[in-house]
């Protein structure tokens, strides 16, 4: 698997009230719907601007708050392909990875690439490619990897589970 | 190397005689918490095409989030919840006249020691205050437990947090953890499964320790925890539901320690418009409010409205605030009316509100106005928490919440 998109570039903490607020968890269910208000507390700009397949770069911590999948399903639907953190909060991850959204935990990318930049990510390989080098992030343990190919949580339980 | 709290009882669970720390393990939970948010997870169940959860007798479903319904859309939500528990036959709902799904949780005894509890909200950890092993997950995860029964977990590091010393008058397990959480950040037990141990512990009830755990999901913890002692079997007494086994580390389980005396500790509070950004009261002391709320899964039991009467008491809340009142479930409701702690907080001009989220998500029940400060008991203050992102939450303890309501400004002496 691999992707290819521009950076919006983020700091720590990024809470999942900024990325989808808390006031439209109960009245709007529609994902297309839920992508419009894709880091609407945070950053206004970033619905008009974001194109199929970009990449969020965050500091620490990326995700805290709480454990709403909104926060996830709404970047993907807004066309992002790969979230690149310094780290990320434990249920986002797991929401991303259930959702076949791709976490990647880098540190070092962090100060080398800037916002609107074009980087490469292999899944496979484990490396992001940059114009300021190429870096490595730890590769997915076999059940995740799994839920990932699948396309996320559903799709795996529906391959595996179902009679 | 000897095996930590988690690690036992993931490897029991997972069935293996020992687990890793990093070790992907597949688990089948006691117990699966869900609220409003039920009626997605119903929706995304419906998606697998399996047609009957595995275990309906392992669903627990309480709604509180926002009730009674706020209008129409949050009313339909709480009808498919209703058709859906029907239809599957879960004996184990709750419906709006329970309270806040965690105590409702904990006062129903799903929560026990050894026990391996999943809900599909953050402060799922709060049930570690009885000695079982509770994280939150997200709603897919948890359709995909009704329909197979089972999760892949990873298996945390430990942090121990050694609390010595004796808590000062007026101070209480909330500033405790804010004073953690202040001094961790918001990351600081990022993924971990986080043990408060210690004499401050062992002193405190099982109330205090609810607070410690529900808020360790603040600084990422995965769980939290307290080793289960005479205090939680007590409390489990006449409420448990089945059986359960008390679960210890061994001495050597390699965990990270921290420890604090906190013998000095003084009041805390949280500052927007993040949890970590913790303060002492007294830098803040004199800042405006418009509103505080007491109450929620972090401080809306007995104690803690007992704690706010106790300030409140003969005296009035000051004209320019609204105090809202939350008990964080009926049970809590009807102790507080018993023992005339809600007639002391009315004639104080505090509004008793009927036991659910309340504003805490900005659902409903007192949302605020821009410009307007809040101070509250519970758990996050991120922007926009409380309905409006040009409003300004501050967190605290009851007493610090209630002597604030009097004056009208954040202080903490009387
Ligand atoms: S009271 Fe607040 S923090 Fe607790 S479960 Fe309800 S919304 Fe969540």
């Amino acid at each position: 698997m691999k992707f290819k998109g521009k950076v919006f570039k983020y700091g720590d903490n990024v809470n999942t009230d900024v990325i989808f607020p808390g006031k439209y968890t109960y009245t709007v269910t529609d994902r297309k719907e839920m992508a419009k208000h894709a880091l609407e507390d945070l950053d206004p700009d970033f619905i008009k601007e974001v194109k199929e397949g970009d990449i969020i770069l965050a500091g620490k911590n990326f995700g805290c708050g709480s454990s709403r999948e909104q926060a996830v399903i709404c970047l993907k639907e807004a066309g992002v392909s790969v979230i690149i953190a310094k780290s990320f909060a434990r249920i986002y991850f797991r929401n991303c990875i259930n959702e076949g959204l791709p976490a990647l935990v880098c540190s070092d990318i962090f100060d080398k690439v800037e916002k609107g930049e074009e980087i490469e990510v292999d899944l496979k390989e484990g490396k992001i490619i940059t114009k300021n080098g190429i870096f490595s992030f730890p590769a997915f343990p076999e059940r995740v990897q799994e839920i990932l190919l699948s396309g996320g949580l559903i799709p795996y339980v529906q391959k595996h589970f179902k009679k | 190397m000897g095996f930590s709290f988690v690690q036992k009882i993931l490897a029991k669970y997972a069935g293996k005689e020992k687990v890793e720390v990093g070790e992907i393990v597949t688990v089948e939970p006691d117990f699966i918490l869900s609220h409003d948010n039920s009626s997605a997870i119903a929706k995304t169940f419906k998606k697998i095409g399996i047609e009957r959860v595995k275990y309906p007798e392992r669903i627990v479903i309480v709604l509180d989030h926002c009730t009674p319904a706020a209008d129409s859309k949050y009313a339909t939500n709480h009808k498919e919840v209703r058709e859906f528990v029907q239809e599957q036959g879960i004996k184990n709902f709750y419906d709006i006249n329970r309270g806040v799904c965690h105590q409702v949780f904990i006062e129903e005894g799903f929560a026990a020691p050894g026990r391996l509890i999943l809900g599909s909200d953050s402060h799922t950890t709060s049930y570690g205050a009885l000695g079982c092993f509770s994280a939150g997950i997200g709603r897919t995860e948890a359709a995909s437990i009704w329909a197979t029964g089972e999760l892949w977990l990873m298996v945390p590091e430990t942090l121990r947090i050694r609390l010595e010393g004796k808590l000062p008058k007026n101070t209480s397990a909330k500033d405790v953890i804010l004073f953690l959480i202040g001094k961790l950040g918001a990351d600081g037990a990022l993924y971990k499964s986080v043990e408060f141990c210690g004499k401050i512990i062992d002193d405190m009830d099982l109330e205090d320790r609810i607070v410690l755990c529900n808020m360790s999901a603040e600084m990422g913890a995965k769980n939290g925890y307290c080793l289960p002692d005479q205090k939680a079997l007590d409390y489990l007494k006449g409420r448990v539901k089945g059986e359960y086994e008390l679960i210890f580390p061994d001495k050597d389980d390699g965990a990270e320690e921290l420890s604090f005396d906190l013998s000095d500790l003084k009041p805390q509070i949280a500052c927007p418009h993040s949890v970590d950004n913790v303060k002492e009261v007294s830098e803040v002391k004199g800042t405006k409010i418009h509103q505080v709320v007491i109450g929620t899964c972090t401080n809306g039991r007995f104690k803690d409205l007992k704690i706010a009467a106790e300030v409140l008491k003969g005296k009035k809340v000051s004209k320019n605030v609204r105090l809202l009142i939350f008990p964080a479930s009926m049970e809590v409701f009807k102790k507080a009316l018993k023992e005339g702690i809600i007639d002391i907080l009315v004639e104080a001009g505090g509004i008793v509100m009927n036991p659910n989220c309340g504003p805490c998500l900005g659902a409903h029940e007192g949302a605020l106005a821009p410009g307007e400060v809040c101070l509250s008991t519970s758990n996050r203050n991120f922007k926009g928490r409380m309905g409006c992102n040009e409003s300004f939450i501050y967190l605290s303890s009851p007493y610090v919440a209630a002597i604030s309501a009097i004056k009208g400004e954040i202080d903490y002496e009387i």
